[in-house]
């Protein structure tokens, strides 16, 4: 592995001053929470740091705390610890049954919800050092290639799909990020916090170089909603979503009040479903009503040469899912 | 100017570490990029955990820190101070082999024998917190270690019988388990 120097941080204003620091100097840094992505990506030397800047070391964000009838969750929680909180687990079972869905039990004890929140990209080309966009080259090697596992929505120039479970349930919850900077804090609602390759091919989300994300904050939900997680995999552990849905529905009884319907897998970002969701709301959620949202779902959708099959398989995630969720009672 | 090594290249900078290490409290000096991995096979000479695909997707390198399995291989040795870490070298005591260890061996669960330290470790800490587990509790615990030789039954059942004898039964193994089916 390359060598590197560790720093450890007290605090998030502490951290993205050192980062700032150490780029001023020329030098790289990385930001490092569980380590779980970042250092496979060191060993490659697909990211080269000068100096780590530990997140680990600071307290006191590492829970789920009520906040205005909604939580603050700090962004050093580990997943595992995510998935077992109980107002998570009761209030917010969509957050819950995404990260027990992510990666092994070994990667869910060190990985970080902010880690896997900002995880870089999994396209094969990207991690075996390929010099596409996202390893600062100008060319994407997916699109004529080998794109099996690639974007049907948003894609171009680059065609990943957003590698986080937990950003898809996120951005179903309406959730808020806190963004600490050296010169501040500001807070971004999810749907604006990761960005299209077409902004910038790069990167996954908004955030600076010397930025870091300290905390998500998810708003109160109104009585009768219910959310779920479903995630298609191409063996039954240990991996990313071929394709997943996050859905959040507000229920009156049997008919739907509001949804919110996120998909994952599919998309460079969280692809959310607006024109589904207006479907929902107002109705009671039938066979039929489902089976019109699906097709609704992927309606616009341009698979790649290798990746049509994503196209039915997505539609029976959002039928199914949405029949199950309705049903739930 | 920092001092210059043999050949000529800039001599890393080693921290000095408290670790504990199977109950044992040792101090190490080493490198602050080296992973854990490295520094129990190379700096504390405990070579019971193994080094495979050292990307997180084998296994392998499961150690325990502060009871809880983890990859030694995506977490930095500097991470590690102040923490408890048990590796297989501190599963038998004495002479006396931890359940598991006894269970693995009576049903032939280990063949190369390389992903069994993970194993063994992951397996401890599930039935730490869960002393009967299902089958599927099991499957689950062991989901991020991979096994190229024993078509992993004979792991699930080695599991199974180690917890049945830790919570005082006189469990057997089947027979089949050892004699295959007639
Ligand atoms: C075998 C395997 C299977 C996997 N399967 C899945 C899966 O099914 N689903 C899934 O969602 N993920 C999966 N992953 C990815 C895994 O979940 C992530 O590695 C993990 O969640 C990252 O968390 P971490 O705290 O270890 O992040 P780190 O490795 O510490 O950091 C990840 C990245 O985010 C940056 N970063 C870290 N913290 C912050 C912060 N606070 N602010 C800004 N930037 C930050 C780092 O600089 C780095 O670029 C898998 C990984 C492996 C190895
Ligand atoms: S999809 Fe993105 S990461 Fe993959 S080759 Fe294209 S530009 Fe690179
Ligand atoms: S060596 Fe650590 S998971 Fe394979
Ligand atoms: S016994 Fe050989 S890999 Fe498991």
């Amino acid at each position: 592995m390359k060598t590197f120097a560790n720093s450890n941080a007290r605090d998030f204003q502490q951290a993205v001053a050192l980062v700032q620091q150490t780029r001023q100097q020329g030098r790289a840094a990385s930001l490092v929470g569980g380590g779980s992505d970042l250092l496979g990506l060191v060993k490659e030397r697909i990211v080269n740091p000068d100096v780590l800047v530990n997140l680990k070391t600071i307290r006191g964000l590492d829970q789920v705390r009520p906040s205005n009838g909604g939580v603050n969750i700090g962004g050093l929680i580990t997943l595992d610890t995510l998935s077992r909180n109980d107002v998570i687990r009761r209030q917010y079972s969509v957050l819950a049954e995404a990260a027990e869905t992510v990666a092994t039990p070994q990667i869910r004890n060190v990985g970080t919800l902010a880690g896997n929140v900002c995880q870089r990209p999994w396209c094969w080309y990207f991690r075996n050092g390929f010099p596409c966009y996202k390893n600062g080259g100008n060319t994407c090697f997916s699109f004529g290639g080998e794109n099996q596992f690639h974007a049907i929505f948003g894609g171009g120039p680059s065609y990943i799909v957003h590698p986080s479970d937990t950003a898809v349930a996120l951005l179903a919850l309406d959730a808020k990020f806190r963004i600490v900077g050296p010169s501040g804090e500001r807070v971004l609602p999810a749907a604006e916090f990761f960005a299209l390759p077409q902004q910038n091919p790069a990167r996954e989300n908004v955030l600076a170089a010397d930025e870091a994300l300290a905390e998500v904050q998810i708003p109160a939900l109104r009585a009768g909603t219910r959310s779920t997680y479903h995630k298609i995999m191409d063996r039954e552990a240990w991996t990313h979503a071929v394709v997943s849905a996050a859905m959040v529905l507000e229920m009156d009884k049997q008919v739907c009040r509001s949804a919110r319907v996120v998909l994952g897998g599919v998309a460079p970002i969280p692809w959310r479903l607006p024109k589904v969701e207006q479907m929902l709301s107002g109705e009671r959620i039938t066979e039929a009503l489902a089976a019109k949202a699906a097709e609704a779902a992927l309606e616009g959708a341009k698979p790649l040469a290798k990746n049509a099959y994503k196209v039915p398989l997505t539609k029976g995630v959002v039928r199914r899912t949405l029949v199950e969720l309705a049903a739930r009672g | 100017m920092k001092p210059l090594g043999k050949n000529g290249r800039k001599k890393l900078e080693k921290v000095h570490i408290r670790l504990r290490v199977n109950g044992e409290e040792t101090e190490v000096a080493f490198a602050p990029h080296k992973t854990l991995l490295e520094v129990l096979r190379e700096d504390l000479r405990l070579t019971g955990t193994k080094h495979g695909c050292e990307l997180g997707e084998c296994g392998c390198c499961a150690v325990l820190v502060d009871g809880r399995p983890v990859l030694s291989c995506l977490a930095l040795g500097v991470a590690m101070e102040g923490h408890e870490i048990t590796t297989v070298e501190g599963m038998a005591v004495g002479t006396e082999l931890h359940p598991l260890q006894q269970t693995f061996a009576e049903l032939g669960a280990a063949q190369c024998g390389y992903c069994t330290p993970g194993i063994l470790l992951t397996a401890k800490a599930l039935l730490e917190t869960n002393s009967r587990p299902s089958r599927d509790e099991i499957k689950e615990a062991l989901a991020g270690n991979l096994c190229r030789c024993t078509g992993y039954i004979k792991i699930l059942e080695a599991v199974e019988l180690a917890a049945a004898r830790m919570a005082g039964g006189q469990a057997e193994p089947a027979k089949e388990t050892i004699y295959g089916w007639e």
